[in-house]
């Protein structure tokens, strides 16, 4: 879009604020001059450019792709030779089984939601790694914006089993009130905002959550480094949104993570036919961002990414950093999709069978002694059994109190809606005999103002 | 925009929706049930009608003009390789090829924006939106370039494009993807705005929005797509067009005009049946197919005999096509008129996900009867 100000047209004084003193942000391009005879071009949008004699056209394909970090190999074995696992035997379980507690889960609601018990599910099989591991890096008061397969981060950050089945099942305990399609979970104890469904508008939304941290701690030095957290997938990078969030994080300097979860497809639309460059991580360079690509069903190596991308995202000042994690959608893009319908079954089992994330951090387990068929036997059982239990327990809760239709449209109740809340009320006085209050938590009273 | 409201989540919705609104309650539709995703196309009676769903229609409708004129083009997500998220466009792909109908990056600015450099170009594109919710990422290109570059090019760019898609509520969706945008399309110099209401309205406009040579913002309904309704043989040639500007006495009445529009005349249709059979009354329905041009003087000359006149509409209330057709009313018909027009139309509130609210945030065929019966003071 085109904006002509006025005042854009005058020249402006150069302002000069905390941000632009402390970080290398310093705006000298008016003062710089081509010299005579340099051999680098010195224009104010290319400042390192060398002179070239030879008119040549750059080609993608004459660069290598980005490499895809790995820690351990497809059979748990370790091949980074600087890798210390930095996790105690029993928080290694714990997001073991936090990833398993994901990928058991997602089973069973799939198939309520196939039973008509769920209006609509979304599972994440094959992205669990991608979810805990980044989640590991991160502290409780780094801030989460999710785009909806990343159930991992939530229940790492120690979101419970009966948080999950609250939200799907819209009941009395769902923070969201009962008004969103499920998997649109949010916590606020959590730090993580509610999952919006329109695509990639998380992102230039998390470069300026980070702008408020960096200016917060700037104002408040007591306050903990804290970053942001933005998870995506490599289909939503096609949207404009991504690009002006990488753009405006780079330029603002602003400590996010960008998360991108390469899954391989947008519903049914392939990553080949998604971009044509090396993926999404090429796009951090282009923005002038630090960027890794890692092997998304690798647990270790995202951790070990993300743990650095916090570190560098907290330097400088702040800045943003890019994370491309290659993944497999094993599942399905949602319950409303058939993914058989455009990729063999063979494929998916393929994936299944031969690299799947929970299966090699359980053989790095294995061979350091420290799991076997047993424990997992018992782990599977139990979580299914916890799974089940909140099922059961979510479903049976009551509904949101009525008065929660009225609410929170805006921040106060309007002079307006105070009197249809009034109606209703004394409509309900008038025909006790016609409603039931009995599901909703409350029942009549919670009109009451 | 979230690529996750699928069809398939609609099509579990609308099983849910089909048990509480009975498609059967309907005598104006012929094949009462409702099964979304299968082509349902009959063989032909003495007369030459057939049942078609008003999927079918539009996709005969693309099909024909991708036919009779190379210039068209289909473009939009999910639109070749799986026939369309709701399979209006099914069977293109394989029939024209992959120039002709073309999967997109999830990008709706990028790929509006792309379809309108190439009208631009003298090409006459036809851009799918997979919900028109997802399309206010792109409307900065629809009202900012497609519907104003003509003008401001001092005549010389037309831009031959219709952006079609699903418009208004579907069923389970939340408030983020049952918006109606009617009124903000309507709204805008230099667009051409439609929206269909049976099988013969979805062919007939949609054929019209290609061949006109100005954008053309076609609104489709959802919970639509899968109704059948009888299609004349005149309708079946491969040359029917419906003009802009001229909207349809569907039910012709002496004693109330309602002005109607998409899913809306429908139920509007069953009110009016009602009130025949309860009251006595004759109701006059007017699907409007066309929001910008608008015909009001066919609802003045209805108003003329019936003295009476009521909107129905499932958008917001504030500042919508029932508020405009109001407006126009008093303008031109006032002295007409015995008592106060009144609207019916989506209820003030973000659309609640609880099944129970979102019935209760639009008109059905029950909400249009009272309050025509309060109107008319029965």
């Amino acid at each position: 879009m085109k904006r002509i100000r006025p005042s854009s047209l005058l020249r402006r004084p150069v302002r000069v604020s905390p941000t632009t003193l402390q970080h290398v942000h310093r705006r000298t391009a008016a003062s710089l001059s081509q010299r005579p005879d340099s051999t680098h071009l010195k224009f104010p949008g290319a400042l390192t450019s060398p002179f070239s004699n030879t008119m040549k056209y750059e080609v993608p394909s004459n660069y290598p792709a980005l490499p895809t970090y790995r820690a351990i190999d497809q059979h748990g074995v370790v091949v980074d030779p600087n890798f210390e696992p930095d996790m105690t035997e029993e928080d290694v379980i714990k997001h073991y089984k936090d990833m398993l507690t994901v990928s058991i889960m997602d089973l069973i609601m799939f198939d309520a939601q196939r039973q008509g018990r769920l209006s609509f599910y979304m599972v994440s099989a094959g992205e669990e790694a991608v979810s805990v591991a980044t989640a590991s890096a991160l502290t409780k008061d780094d801030v989460v914006f999710c785009q909806y397969r990343e159930q991992g981060v939530f229940k790492q950050r120690g979101f419970e089993l009966s948080d999950f089945m609250n939200q799907l099942f819209a009941n009395v305990k769902d923070p969201g009130k009962g008004r969103n399609m499920p998997v649109h979970y949010g916590s606020r104890e959590l730090n993580i905002h509610t999952i919006s469904s329109p695509l990639a508008t998380q992102l230039p939304q998390a470069s300026g959550a980070a702008y408020a941290l960096k200016i917060q701690r700037m104002q408040n030095p007591e306050m903990p480094p804290r970053v942001v957290a933005a998870y995506f997938g490599e289909g939503a990078a096609s949207e404009g949104d991504f690009h002006a969030a990488l753009n405006i994080a780079a330029t603002r300097s602003c400590p996010v993570i960008f998360i991108c979860r390469n899954n391989g497809y947008a519903i049914s639309t392939p990553s080949l036919e998604q971009y044509r460059g090396d993926g999404i991580a090429s796009r951090g360079l282009g923005y002038g961002i630090e960027t890794i690509r890692v092997d998304g069903n690798d647990f270790w190596a995202v951790r070990e990414a993300t743990k650095k991308a916090r570190e560098l995202a907290l330097q400088d000042g702040g800045k943003p950093v890019l994370i491309e994690a290659m993944t497999y959608r094993v599942s399905h893009h949602s319950t409303s999709d058939d993914s058989f319908a455009y990729r063999a079954r063979v494929e998916v089992e393929d994936w299944k069978r031969r690299d799947n994330p929970i299966a090699r951090l359980r053989k790095w387990m294995e061979s350091k002694g420290i799991w076997d068929e047993q424990k997992e036997k018992e782990a599977r059982d139990s979580i299914r059994r916890d799974v089940l239990k909140a099922f059961a327990e979510a479903e049976k809760l009551k509904k949101p109190a009525i008065k929660n239709m009225f609410e929170d449209v805006y921040e106060e109740l309007t002079p307006d809606l105070k009197a249809q809340m009034r109606e209703l009320s004394e409509h309900l006085d008038r025909y006790p005999e016609e409603y039931d209050f009995g599901e909703f938590e409350g029942g009549k009273a919670s009109l009451e103002q | 925009m979230s690529r996750y409201l699928r069809p398939a989540a609609r099509l579990a919705a609308t099983a849910r929706t089909s048990a509480l609104r009975p498609a059967t309650a309907s005598p104006f539709l012929s094949r009462a049930a409702v099964i979304p995703g299968v082509q349902r196309r009959t063989y032909a009676d003495a007369s030459g009608v057939k049942e078609y769903t008003v999927r079918d229609a539009l996709n005969e409708a693309l099909a024909e003009e991708l036919e009779q004129n190379d210039k068209v083009f289909i473009l939009g997500e999910e639109v070749a390789q799986y026939n369309g998220a709701y399979k209006v466009t099914k069977n293109l792909l394989d029939r024209f090829g992959e120039k002709r109908v073309i999967d997109t990056p999830i990008t709706e600015s990028g790929f509006a924006g792309l379809a309108i450099g190439a009208a631009l170009s003298g090409l006459h594109p036809v851009c799918e939106f997979m919900t028109w919710n997802f399309a206010m990422q792109a409307i900065d290109q629809i009202v900012n370039s497609a519907a104003k570059t003509l003008y401001m090019s001092g005549g010389i760019q037309p831009c031959n494009i219709t952006f079609r898609g699903p418009n208004g509520f579907a069923a389970g969706v939340g408030a983020q993807h049952s918006q109606d945008f009617s009124a903000w399309y309507g709204s805008i110099p230099g667009l051409k705005v439609v929206s269909p209401w049976s099988a013969e309205d979805a062919k007939g406009l949609l054929k019209a929005a290609i061949r006109d040579p100005n954008p053309v913002v076609v609104l489709e309904n959802e919970l639509m797509y899968g109704q059948s309704f009888p299609m004349s043989a005149e309708a079946q040639k491969d040359d029917f067009v419906i003009p802009f500007g001229k909207a349809k006495i569907e039910r012709s009445g002496k004693d109330l005009t309602l002005v109607t529009l998409s899913r809306c005349v429908g139920q509007s249709l069953v009110a009016a049946e009602n009130l025949k059979k309860k009251y006595g009354v004759d109701v006059e329905v007017i699907n409007l197919r066309s929001i910008k041009p608008l015909d009001i003087e066919t609802i003045i000359k209805s108003l003329k005999k019936t003295h009476r006149l009521m909107a129905v509409e499932s958008g917001f209330p504030a500042f919508g096509v029932s508020a405009e057709i109001l407006a126009l009313t008093m303008e031109y018909g006032f002295d007409y008129l015995d008592a106060p027009a009144a609207r019916v139309t989506g209820a003030d509130v973000p659309t609640p996900y609880a099944q129970g609210l979102e019935e209760m945030s639009f008109p059905t065929e029950g909400t249009i009867e009272q309050q025509a019966v309060k109107l008319l003071r029965l």
